[in-house]
């Protein structure tokens, strides 16, 4: 019986760990400060990070496979100033929200495939990604536009209750995040694309030579990634009814942050979605307790993020070392 | 004797490319715009005579990139890659600026206290805390990729992200305008009528050929980016060699923010150095450094960056708006980095095969010659 939990215990080890840190970060911020035992404070964080968890989602498969993403954030922008300037040329939402989402699969499907075909690094092609995404932005237009269109802003205004707790509400678009979320555990667990994904970022040799179809694999990941993105851009456009080329900017290192918290080793192969959720929480709670805490200036969040980061790459890596000596 | 022929040994000199491409540059003025060729000479009642035009800044708005490059070109030869350029140009010209007036606390500075010319802290010390300030982010970064084995990538995109939160820190979340003017001296001053930043450059040049050509340290980096690991078993210290270079390119990236909080009189935590990680990879890709690391060349990034300045001012006089040649850039970069990919080179060699060049015109001969046979 112990020998049969105990591997199992160590596989889960990372997700457990990460979700036992979420909970002690959010006791320690609720002690600190009481406003945050108030059950709409856990809520606003799938409100205020819902793109955030979008990008990640996307980002963990990416990140499985060995690769990286870097484009996210440039994404995320472009998308907002592609549907505001749109909107605001009376294009309909019924057409502006499947472009946005469409644009993002093309580039994030033309990523993967110099990745794949011209067999250059992942980061030079996502970073003139996100450089290539922030011009295009600036492009469309040099000052941040804002949305005033009626479906929009009946989207952001939206609340919907949540079941079983009193007065508290998230609003609509904060639901795609998990929507999405379970899409992805699906396809990571359950279909061969996701076993072809975990298999690749072992040993991407021999997946190939187990006859696994590592291009296209690839290839779709990139796709989903940026499927996810320009998803994430949808949705901060609606969360703050604007679009800008200089939104999101540094969320390539929040999203990654919030990955390698949720216990995706960036060397692939290891990692799972759901890890990514409550990376993406410990994130959220650590900042909102920065900012609970008035004093502080905003670019103590970069920092704070940055070090964050450092520490749970530190704590990877301690894990990884125990795992091959063992 | 060398027996290759002149022409072949051009085209393959590690110059020719970025230089073809300049050339074209270059030519593309001379047929729209004539006027960017125009250089004067201009009595400032300031920094005396000196020369102006187009050309000259080049140059002189080009020095801090081409900086940038000569300390990423090192990086990149050793298989590694520095994304935090941008922010450590920040940090130091934030350092620069704090030291000429302290605003580390809560206090905000009067506008008295700033605009009276005078330092807190002599101008020697100044630069030395400045290129400190460099050196210490690089040896960070050393640090991170060389003894706690993280991907270069992701330990230098902490300090990308991070750093821009450090150079706020230090000024405080102000953008610190400098009123001190010797310090103007470093991108704004003359020596014999050209740009101080081109003394700067030349002589950072010419200290690190001297530094990877006339000692073993240029072998030592190609051989780490070529293969660390037996390098690491030929007995090549290749942790310290990668933590010498990633010092140097903060060291460069230091230099550069001297040069560039002079020239603009102000330090930006958000905005100094934006961008700059994206020019100093193309530039030192157009250099035909690869991206995988291994051999190199100094002098080639240094005009891969002079290029992009040229490019860049062209299209600022066609008037093309800043913030939209982002863009281009980017996918100048991909173009670039894809013609110097192996599959493209497989391409193009099979297409000027001369085996297959050969057993072309031999079918052609021998149905020519078939053809002849029934004639007769």
């Amino acid at each position: 019986m112990v020998r049969r939990i105990r591997p199992t215990l160590l596989g889960y080890a990372p997700l457990l760990t990460t979700i036992a840190i979420f909970f002690l970060a959010y006791y320690i911020g609720a002690q600190m400060y009481p406003a945050m035992q108030n059950p709409q404070a856990f809520f606003n964080l799938f409100i205020n990070y819902g793109s955030l968890l979008l990008v990640s989602i996307g980002m963990t498969l990416v990140i499985i496979t060995g690769g990286i993403d870097l484009s996210v954030g440039g994404m995320i922008a472009l998308t907002t100033a592609a549907s505001a300037a749109l909107l605001k040329n009376g294009a309909s939402p019924a057409v502006v929200i499947p472009l946005m989402l469409v644009m993002g699969v093309v580039i994030g499907f033309t990523l993967g495939s110099i990745i794949h075909f011209f067999k250059v690094q992942a980061f030079i092609v996502t970073l003139m990604g996100l450089f290539f995404a922030r011009g295009m932005a600036y492009i469309i237009s040099l000052k941040s536009v804002t949305i005033t269109n009626s479906f929009y802003k009946t989207l952001a205004l939206t609340q919907i209750p949540i079941p079983f707790v009193s007065n508290a509400y998230v609003y609509s678009y904060a639901l795609v995040g998990p929507l999405v979320l379970l899409v992805a555990f699906y396809l990571a667990y359950f279909t061969r694309f996701g076993r072809t994904v975990y298999a690749i970022g072992n040993n991407e040799q021999s997946a190939r030579l187990m006859g696994l179809p590592v291009g296209r694999t690839k290839i779709l990941v990139y796709a989903f990634s940026g499927f996810c993105s320009a998803l994430a851009g949808i949705v901060f456009s609606i969360s703050l009814l604007a679009g800008y080329g200089k939104f999101a900017s540094g969320l390539e290192l929040d999203s990654i942050a919030s990955v390698v918290m949720g216990g995706t080793l960036l060397t692939g192969g290891v990692g799972n979605v759901i890890g990514t959720l409550f990376g993406v929480l410990i994130e959220g709670t650590i900042i909102s307790i920065l900012q609970y805490n008035g004093t502080l200036s905003s670019w103590w969040t970069r920092i704070g993020v940055g070090v964050l980061t450092l520490i749970f790459i530190g704590i990877q890596s301690l894990f990884y070392m125990r795992q091959k000596h063992s | 004797m060398n027996k290759t022929p002149l022409l072949k040994r051009i085209r393959e000199s590690w110059l020719f490319w970025p230089l073809v491409a300049w050339v074209i540059i270059l030519l593309l003025n001379v047929i729209f715009q004539p006027e960017f060729f125009k250089i004067g000479i201009i009595d400032d009642p300031v920094y005396g005579k000196h020369l102006y035009g187009n050309l000259v800044d080049v140059f002189n708005n080009g020095a801090p990139l081409i900086l940038v490059s000569i300390g990423m070109t090192l990086v990149i030869a050793t298989g590694g890659i520095d994304l935090s350029v941008g922010a450590v140009i920040a940090i130091s010209a934030a350092m620069g600026a704090v030291l000429i007036n302290p605003a580390l606390g809560n206090k905000l500075i009067s506008n008295e206290i700033l605009t009276r010319n005078a330092t807190n802290t002599p101008l020697p010390l100044i630069i030395l805390a400045t290129l400190a300030a460099g050196v210490v982010c690089g040896l960070w970064n050393g640090f991170l990729v060389s003894r706690a084995r993280i991907q270069p990538m992701v330990a230098t995109l902490i300090l990308m992200v991070g750093g821009r939160g450090i150079a706020q820190l230090i000024t405080n979340g102000q953008i610190m305008t400098i009123y001190y003017t010797p310090y103007f001296w470093f991108g704004n001053g003359y020596i014999l009528g050209l740009p101080v930043s081109i003394y700067i450059v030349v002589a950072v040049l010419i200290l690190s050929w001297i530094l990877v050509r006339k000692t073993s340290i240029g072998l030592f980096i190609e051989s780490v980016g070529i293969n660390a690991k037996s390098s690491y078993f030929s007995g090549i210290d290749e942790k310290n060699v990668k933590l010498l270079v990633y010092a140097f390119c903060g060291l460069c990236a230091a230099i550069a923010g001297l040069i560039l909080s002079s020239y603009v009189h102000s330090a930006d935590g958000n905005n100094n150095g934006l961008d700059y990680e994206l020019d100093a990879i193309l530039a030192v890709v157009m250099g035909g450094t690869l991206m995988s690391g291994g051999r190199f060349s100094l002098l080639s990034s240094a005009i891969g960056a002079v290029v992009i300045w040229t490019f860049t001012l062209t299209m600022y006089t066609f008037g093309v708006p800043a913030n939209a040649l982002l863009a281009g850039r980017a996918v100048l970069v991909l173009i670039v980095i894809l013609l110097y990919s192996d599959q493209t080179r497989q391409f193009l060699t099979r297409l000027t095969d001369s085996k297959e060049t050969h057993r072309y015109l031999n079918k052609l001969m021998i149905w020519k010659g078939s053809r002849h046979g029934t004639s007769n």
